[in-house]
């Protein structure tokens, strides 16, 4: 395979992943344009999630990886996760409930942005590009679902990341929601020009990306014997 | 964008070095732990046989055995010691799983549950001489109930409190180890999911005791066997409140060893430290029939489980259970305000049901004293407990970071030092901490307390600690922020709660601590505990009820703010509230 080597793209390059010995994912090519959705699915187990933890740097140590991970062409492995600038949605919001809203979002401000209020300018525009304006001193608690899922989505972005991973983001919304909310959150990516690496079960989110989607450990040999999970469709683009 | 190249202008190889000393934290703690209590068995069992060069023993013998086995009164101490100890232990465990069987998810059980900490809080000075002023023949109980119902115009010539048999001693271990062992035992069902076990037995015909014996209890026996033989070495060589509640002469087995080590005869340290030896062994023989008894219980219970008993669900069982509960509970509570109402009174002559005449006198006149032991006990206690949050939060930061998967070995280290006698370590611990000079010292004071401090605080916190969400940490790191200031800004703040639970906690047994502060202290150092002790055995009433109700007061205080301040501070932030 060739390494395209594009700039500011998100990059896995034989990217494999063991548990205790046993192979879990892989080896795994794939590149992600800047503003390029790629969506990932398959079983529980697969390790989808896994494959995101160790993007961002988060992977429990039990794990072993080999590979190399690139974003705007440097490797990403002697970074620890606070200097990686990869951004990640939960399936939670995980808002902080012990602060404000306007806390929440600050903290994901960086800290390049010096000055009070500069960085509150920061926040201030956030709260009103997720429609929410004035909520800065609510208790998130206090937010609808909808809203509060606004929120992490901004206080992501207010990192300033150079590549987004959602975690089946929208998998707890309701579905008039999550449509919504969906939509809300590809925008942002592409016009923040983010690679982005999608993970979910419903084949509605995978559509609506309507970009590249990846199927892990489909094989149903992969169920009785999981030495080897396979890659069914390895693509790239 | 400049911005986005700034990450990478940094040196990218500092990742795997950072939290080096955090990876110190662990061993530097079990090295705090494990030293003294490893130097003080060795420095107790040398003398034990023969050899303590600073009082003469230059050579090693049988000697102090030969003395201990020809002390009279050894045989009827032993007894005393076996009987109210295992008595002790057993009554507790039974209440405890009898409680939990029969009372689960009862209205009783969330009352009693929320009565768990302020029970906790009680030293167990306070509450022994709290139920010894309430059943003595001429305490509060008889009190209340002459001469109306007795016709007794004087107190009984009866030997309730200081019984020959240790009962006394006994029930008051009970009431103090009860709410420990309920407390280990709900920490242990909130992993088992207890509740969809009991479901499908239920469905499957069972009675809901029987339903909770066999399929609850067998999940979480193994989490709290740990407690359970800390509950037995305890028991068994219990000073304090043995020096209140059992018979003088003889008393128990630690109480001897307890005296013969402060005798101003020098030789009998000889003596002491056999005892000391005799005692650990004992402790271990008990604790290892225990563990038969384990054993003979899983072999047996096999079989009662294969046999598919379903067992009745009349209302008499828990009834019973709950009374038995609620009276040994209620006996702590009035013993504690017996201690209030003896504090204040100027005058109570049997068989009044209340002092004739109150007053702050008894406060007032000593007020010196207390505000002396007071501040020794807040500043030790303080000092104690903070260091001891801070070596836990080390411990547990280092095993996230790392990935570490604590043993049950590591476990079996913690309960160390609640499982060795502190009567079979501590004089050991003192020869040496004299050799290096730092006995007597606040150092010396605080460190000793640490050893038993720690591994509450430990307790308290672990659970809570490992079950926060790790997602927000990763949530916060993948925001920028470093893993310490994710410490300081998300998660310490989200565990304020259980945090400042667990400095109440290490408070409370700190305040609690009596042979510690007597032998690390040298004597030099009175708290509201040895205050108390000393004042026991024949002071004054009312000025025994001012110090021992103060001690009581102190935890108390400690937990209500280690519940009032987070409430505060997170008034408005709903989702910081408990789940209940």
């Amino acid at each position: 395979m060739t390494w395209p080597r594009l700039a500011g793209a998100l990059e896995l390059h034989q990217l494999g992943l063991e548990l205790n010995g046993r192979p879990l994912l892989g080896p795994l090519d794939l590149a992600v344009a800047p503003g390029e959705i790629v969506t990932l699915m398959g079983p529980s187990g697969s390790g989808k999630s896994s494959l995101l933890a160790l993007i961002c740097g988060t992977l429990d140590p039990a794990f072993r990886s080999s590979g190399e991970i690139r974003l705007d062409g440097s490797d990403l492995a002697a970074l620890p996760p606070e200097r990686r600038r990869v951004g990640i949605l939960f399936q939670d919001d995980l808002l902080f409930p012990h602060l404000s809203v306007a806390e929440n979002l600050a903290f994901g401000v960086p800290p390049w942005v010096r000055g009070r209020k500069a960085r509150r300018q920061k926040v201030r525009e956030a709260l009103a590009e997720a429609d929410l304006a004035g909520f800065g001193d609510r208790d998130p608690a206090t937010l609808s679902g909808g809203q509060r899922a606004r929120v992490a989505l901004m206080r992501t972005l207010l990192a300033e990341p150079r590549a987004l991973l959602l975690d089946e983001p929208f998998s707890k919304l309701d579905v008039a929601l999550r449509a919504r909310f969906r939509r809300f959150v590809f925008d942002h990516a592409r016009a923040e020009g983010l690679p982005t690496l999608l993970v979910t079960h419903d084949p509605a989110d995978a559509e609506a990306t309507g970009g590249t989607v990846l199927r892990l450990g489909e094989d149903p040999a992969a169920e009785a014997a999981p030495a080897a999970p396979a890659l069914s469709k390895a693509t790239g683009g | 964008m400049a911005d986005a190249l700034q990450p990478l202008t940094l040196s990218g190889a500092a990742a795997p070095v950072r939290g080096r000393w955090l990876r110190a934290i662990p061993v530097a703690t079990l090295l705090l732990f494990l030293g003294p209590i490893a130097a003080g068995l060795i420095g107790t069992w040398l003398p034990a046989f023969g050899y303590l060069p600073a009082l003469g023993g230059e050579s090693f013998g049988l000697r102090p055995w030969v003395e201990l086995a020809a002390y009279p009164g050894l045989g009827s101490s032993l007894r005393l010691t076996l009987v109210s100890g295992l008595l002790a232990s057993l009554a507790a465990f039974a209440l405890a799983v009898g409680f939990l069987a029969t009372c689960y998810k009862t209205r009783a059980f969330f009352l009693l549950r929320r009565l768990l900490a302020p029970l906790l809080s009680m030293p167990h000075v306070a509450l022994a001489i709290g139920l010894a002023f309430l059943i003595a023949p001429s305490g509060w109980l008889a009190r209340l109930i002459s001469p109306g119902l007795t016709g007794w115009e004087r107190p009984l010539d009866l030997a309730i409190v200081q019984d020959p048999h240790g009962l006394a001693l006994a029930l008051g271990l009970a009431l103090k180890e009860l709410p420990f062992l309920l407390l280990m035992m709900l920490g242990a069902i909130g992993q088992t999911r207890a509740d969809q076990r009991l479901a499908v037995a239920r469905t499957l015909g069972y009675g809901p005791v029987m339903a909770w014996i066999k399929t609850v209890l067998p999940a979480i026996y193994p989490q709290i066997r740990l407690p359970v033989y800390a509950v037995i070495a305890y028991s068994l060589s219990v000073v304090d409140m043995a020096m209140i509640l059992a018979p003088a002469t003889p008393p128990p087995l630690a109480v001897l060893v307890f005296r013969w080590f402060h005798d101003p005869e020098l030789s009998l340290r000889f003596l002491g430290a056999a005892g000391a030896t005799l005692q650990l062994v004992l402790v271990a023989a008990a604790i290892g029939i225990w563990h038969l008894g384990e054993r003979l219980a899983v072999r047996l219970g096999r079989r009662w489980l294969f046999a598919g008993g379903r067992g009745h669900s009349g209302p008499w069982l828990p009834r019973g259970v709950a009374a038995l509960v609620s009276l040994c509970v209620g006996l702590s509570i009035a013993g504690m305000l017996g201690l209030a109402v003896w504090s204040f009174a100027r005058r109570w002559r049997y068989p009044e049901a209340l002092p004739g005449e109150w007053s702050l006198d008894n406060w007032l006149r000593q007020s010196d004293g207390l505000l002396w032991a007071g501040g020794t006990t807040l500043l030790v206690g303080l000092a104690a407990a903070g260091i001891a949050l801070v070596l836990v939060l080390g411990c547990l930061e280092n095993e996230k970071r790392h990935g570490l998967h604590p043993t049950s070995r590591i476990l079996w280290l913690l309960y160390l030092p609640l499982l060795v006698p502190q009567v079979a370590f501590l004089f050991g611990a003192q020869v040496i901490a004299a050799r290096f000079g730092i006995d007597g010292t606040w150092g010396a004071m605080v460190w000793s307390h640490l050893l038993f401090v720690l591994p509450y605080v430990f307790l308290a916190l672990a659970d809570p600690f490992r079950a926060l969400d790790e997602r927000y940490v990763r949530s916060a790191l993948c925001l920028g922020a470093r893993p310490g200031r994710v410490f300081w800004t998300i998660k310490l703040p989200m565990l304020l709660r259980p945090v400042l639970f667990a400095l109440g906690v290490g408070f409370a047994v700190s305040v609690a601590q009596y042979l510690p502060t007597l032998f690390a202290g040298a004597g030099r150092f009175v708290t509201l505990t040895t205050e108390a002790v000393s004042l026991s055995t024949g002071g004054d009433r009312r000025v025994i009820a001012v110090y021992a109700f103060l001690q009581a007061l102190m935890p108390l205080v400690a937990f209500s703010l280690a519940l009032l301040i987070p409430a505060w501070l997170f008034r408005h932030r709903r989702d910081m509230k408990v789940i209940e």
